[in-house]
């Protein structure tokens, strides 16, 4: 059992979400930086789909009620166990101490994996939080308990490489152009910087700069959309699906980011290019 | 033969454009059915207004896709009935009453009257957009959504009907509601109305 001392502004238990409920209308959900947690799982011997946690800039406290090993991964932030900084990514918490991630020095979330997972009850085959529809446990407050599974995935080979969280600097995104493409001018997407809008959040990020040109007027009918689309809404400035995006759209998608999992660790400023993929 | 516009959407996903929701529906059993069986494979399938997504496919789906016609339509008593027990006491059914040009009574007969279907999901889980009203009959959303629309209220907006299965901010016209759980995720299947499902608005 973990016993949550500081939840921090926003920290939620996510796996990998629970993809093949779209047709319900249930979002995907899942860790925005799938690496880094992919990543602190394979430190703590866990398999791939074990729950952990994800904070949000600030970091947050945890107590260990038993003894545990530990892994955190993702945004760069001074880990503690007791108040003493941890110099390895993987560590034993001992019964009664408290494991602190510190605020993100750079980059924005961090994973923390506990070997046995996050054991809370899965809702449609995941643990995750989705801030969209509500579905999963409640984000973590102060004081809340978080029960540890036990080990029963055999222990990874080698962990993941460890990915440096992006600076503040620019970050390019690859993109390939559709489904709505003839909605618009493309090279807009493609000439222009934008920067991070300070309300993104889980289910996407908001681009700020140039609004692009829509060749089309209408109303485009509702349908499908995935995740990193890219999509366009009135005003003409482009918000970026992330993890909690719902399953249907009624604004048309210019492209899709190829890769979100950088935009996980993006801080709201930073400037983002496009680059078209083939 | 009519063939169908299949657009790729990033590296694994793509979208069928269908001509109407007769055609979406045709797709979205074919493509189902085939999933089944093996033949083919995605992680997702999320049917909208005229399209149909494939999430999660492998390479090349999309130009197989484009090569084939569109498959038989599907008899419109195919789909398992639901019906749904509504009280027609919506804050907006004078106004669509009024909107189509008939007294309040004749409007509850037309909303239960109308063989509804399920075209797809969105919005929230398990809210399902029902067609099967006329486009004639097709209202505006409000101008200004509700901050609060409660669950199982049931409303309009286009030519759709649906019915919020949790309290959520709203634009639909509200026409009544339903006690129906409309998504439990205890339950074997989560969502009452899922895609394909024939919906009957019962007078209560």
């Amino acid at each position: 059992m973990i016993t949550v001392m500081r939840a921090g502004p926003l920290t939620t238990v996510q796996d990998l979400g629970r993809p093949g409920f779209a047709h319900l209308g249930v979002p995907r959900s899942g860790a925005l930086d799938q690496v880094a947690l992919r990543r602190a799982n394979a430190l703590v011997g866990n398999g791939m789909g074990a729950a952990g946690l994800e904070t949000t800039l600030m970091g947050c406290a945890l107590r260990f009620e038993v003894a545990a090993r530990a892994a955190v991964a993702g945004a760069e932030a001074v880990v503690r166990v007791d108040k003493q900084p941890v110099a390895e990514d993987v560590f034993e918490v001992p019964a009664g101490a408290v494991l602190d991630i510190g605020r993100a020095r750079r980059g924005v979330r961090s994973y923390v994996a506990v070997a046995g997972g996050i054991d809370v009850e899965p809702v449609l085959g995941s643990r995750s939080t989705d801030t969209l529809s509500g579905l999963g446990p409640p984000r973590l407050t102060d004081g809340l308990s978080l029960p540890i599974g036990l080990l029963v995935d055999s222990p990874s080979a080698a962990a993941l490489p460890r990915v440096a969280p992006s600076t503040d600097g620019p970050l390019v995104l690859g993109v390939r152009i559709g489904p709505r493409d003839d909605w618009f001018e493309t090279a807009g997407l493609f000439a222009e910087a934008y920067e991070i809008s300070p309300v993104s959040n889980r289910v996407g990020c908001r681009l700020a700069g140039s609004a692009l040109t829509r060749t089309k007027a209408g109303e485009l009918p509702s349908e499908g959309v995935v995740l990193g689309a890219v999509q366009v809404p009135a005003d003409g400035q482009p918000l970026i699906f992330l993890a909690d995006h719902p399953t249907t759209g009624g604004y048309p998608v210019i492209g899709v980011v190829e890769d979100v999992a950088p935009l996980a660790q993006a801080r709201p400023g930073t400037t983002v290019r496009f680059r078209a993929i083939d | 033969m009519m063939f169908m516009r299949v657009r790729p959407v990033g590296r694994s996903a793509v979208l069928i454009e269908c001509h109407d929701g007769d055609e979406v529906e045709a797709w979205r059993v074919s493509l189902w059915r085939r999933r089944e069986s093996g033949e083919l494979r995605f992680v997702d399938i999320v049917p909208g207004a005229t399209t149909i997504l494939l999430d999660g496919v492998p390479p090349g789906t999309a130009a197989e896709l484009a090569r084939e016609p569109v498959p038989p339509g599907v008899s419109a008593e195919e789909g398992p009935l639901v019906e749904i027990s509504a009280t027609f006491d919506g804050e907006d059914l004078d106004d669509v009453a009024s909107r189509w040009g008939v007294p309040v009574p004749e409007a509850v007969r037309r909303l239960a009257a109308t063989p509804l279907a399920v075209a797809f999901c969105g919005f929230a889980p398990g809210f399902a957009y029902l067609r099967g009203l006329p486009d004639e009959w097709a209202v505006p959303r409000l101008a200004a959504p509700r901050p609060r629309v409660p669950a199982g209220s049931i409303g309009l907006a286009g030519s759709y009907v649906g019915i919020y299965p949790a309290a959520s901010p709203g634009g639909w016209r509200l026409v009544g509601h339903t006690d129906q759980k409309l998504f439990d995720v205890r339950r074997k299947a989560p969502a009452l109305l899922t895609p394909g499902t024939r919906v009957r608005l019962v007078p209560r």
